[in-house]
């Protein structure tokens, strides 16, 4: 019920009125409408093409640099991440990311995207209150929330003795 | 073999990322955070190692390795220095791809010129 049609022409103006919950239902049906099965198959293609890189890199630092998998785990994000900042910058990442929605979004170079793109964005501002202020606006959540939820393990783990095993 | 495995398990973390997105209706920033914390508390149960071997880089490029690395480092010091490891260690593991980030992007806003 609509309580600012007026008593007078109350008749009249009922039509028109709209509650919210009118106005939720006709906005939804005007919604475009989202594939939802449709962007899995594009993320899932394009994730797992990021991670088979990552693989195929991780492949080539032990084979020919004599690494083990966990030592060459951090050179292969660091190299994924200036892949990602060079397409970032060419302004390719953001077209892939368009088509790929979270495929492209969840791997670590989305991650590094986020922190180039704020960045790039920013210039305008100058350096220090630009770049430097802005660059972790959107990358700034992950390493809060990543921190926290690490410290509460950290502290489950000290407050029942569990010494840091896993 | 960790080729294909590299390949599903990595494009399944995007799945459930773009099913947040797409049906939870979450923003990227939401999404990412989740995850992150999903990856955390997946290592705290000792669950994320098993598929890091499994999955190679399927699992640890994944933003969701990113939590799994902070718990990691906060870990293995509190395992060597006590208590106050919990503060140290945090980033010990995650420091390359967080200072690759910050240095290279800082670069990329030296070097390119601003759009428009």
């Amino acid at each position: 019920m609509s309580t600012k049609t007026k008593s007078g022409n109350g008749g009249k103006q009922k039509g028109l009125s709209l509650t919210k919950q009118d106005y939720k239902g006709i906005a939804k049906k005007h919604e475009p409408k989202t594939n939802v099965l449709g962007n899995c198959v594009k993320a899932f293609l394009v994730g797992g093409f990021i991670c088979f890189l990552g693989q195929c890199i991780q492949q080539i630092l032990m084979t020919s640099f004599g690494m083990t998998a966990k030592e060459a785990s951090s050179p292969t994000v660091a190299l994924l991440i200036i892949a990602s900042i060079i397409l970032t910058s060419l302004g390719i990442y953001d077209k892939i990311s368009q088509w790929a929605g979270a495929g492209s979004a969840v791997p670590v170079t989305g991650f590094a995207n986020s922190m180039c793109s704020s960045a790039l964005e920013s210039q305008a501002e100058g350096l220090v209150l630009g770049v430097g202020a802005n660059m972790f606006r959107l990358a700034g959540s992950v390493i809060v929330f990543g921190v926290v939820a690490a410290f509460i393990v950290g502290m489950i783990h000290v407050i029942f003795g569990l010494g840091g095993v896993h | 073999m960790i080729f294909l495995w590299a390949f599903v398990i990595g494009g399944l973390f995007c799945v459930v990322g773009q099913i947040m997105f797409d049906v939870f209706k979450l923003s990227p920033a939401h999404t990412m955070s989740t995850l992150v914390v999903i990856g955390a508390v997946m290592d705290a149960v000792g669950w994320y190692d098993p598929l890091v071997k499994f999955a190679g880089a399927g699992a640890s490029v994944p933003i969701t390795s990113f939590g799994n690395s902070l718990v990691h480092g906060a870990l293995t010091e509190l395992q060597r220095d006590g208590w106050i490891g919990v503060i140290t260690g945090i980033f010990d593991v995650t420091s390359a791809g967080i200072s690759a980030a910050i240095i290279f992007s800082f670069l990329a806003a030296l070097v390119v010129r601003p759009k428009g």
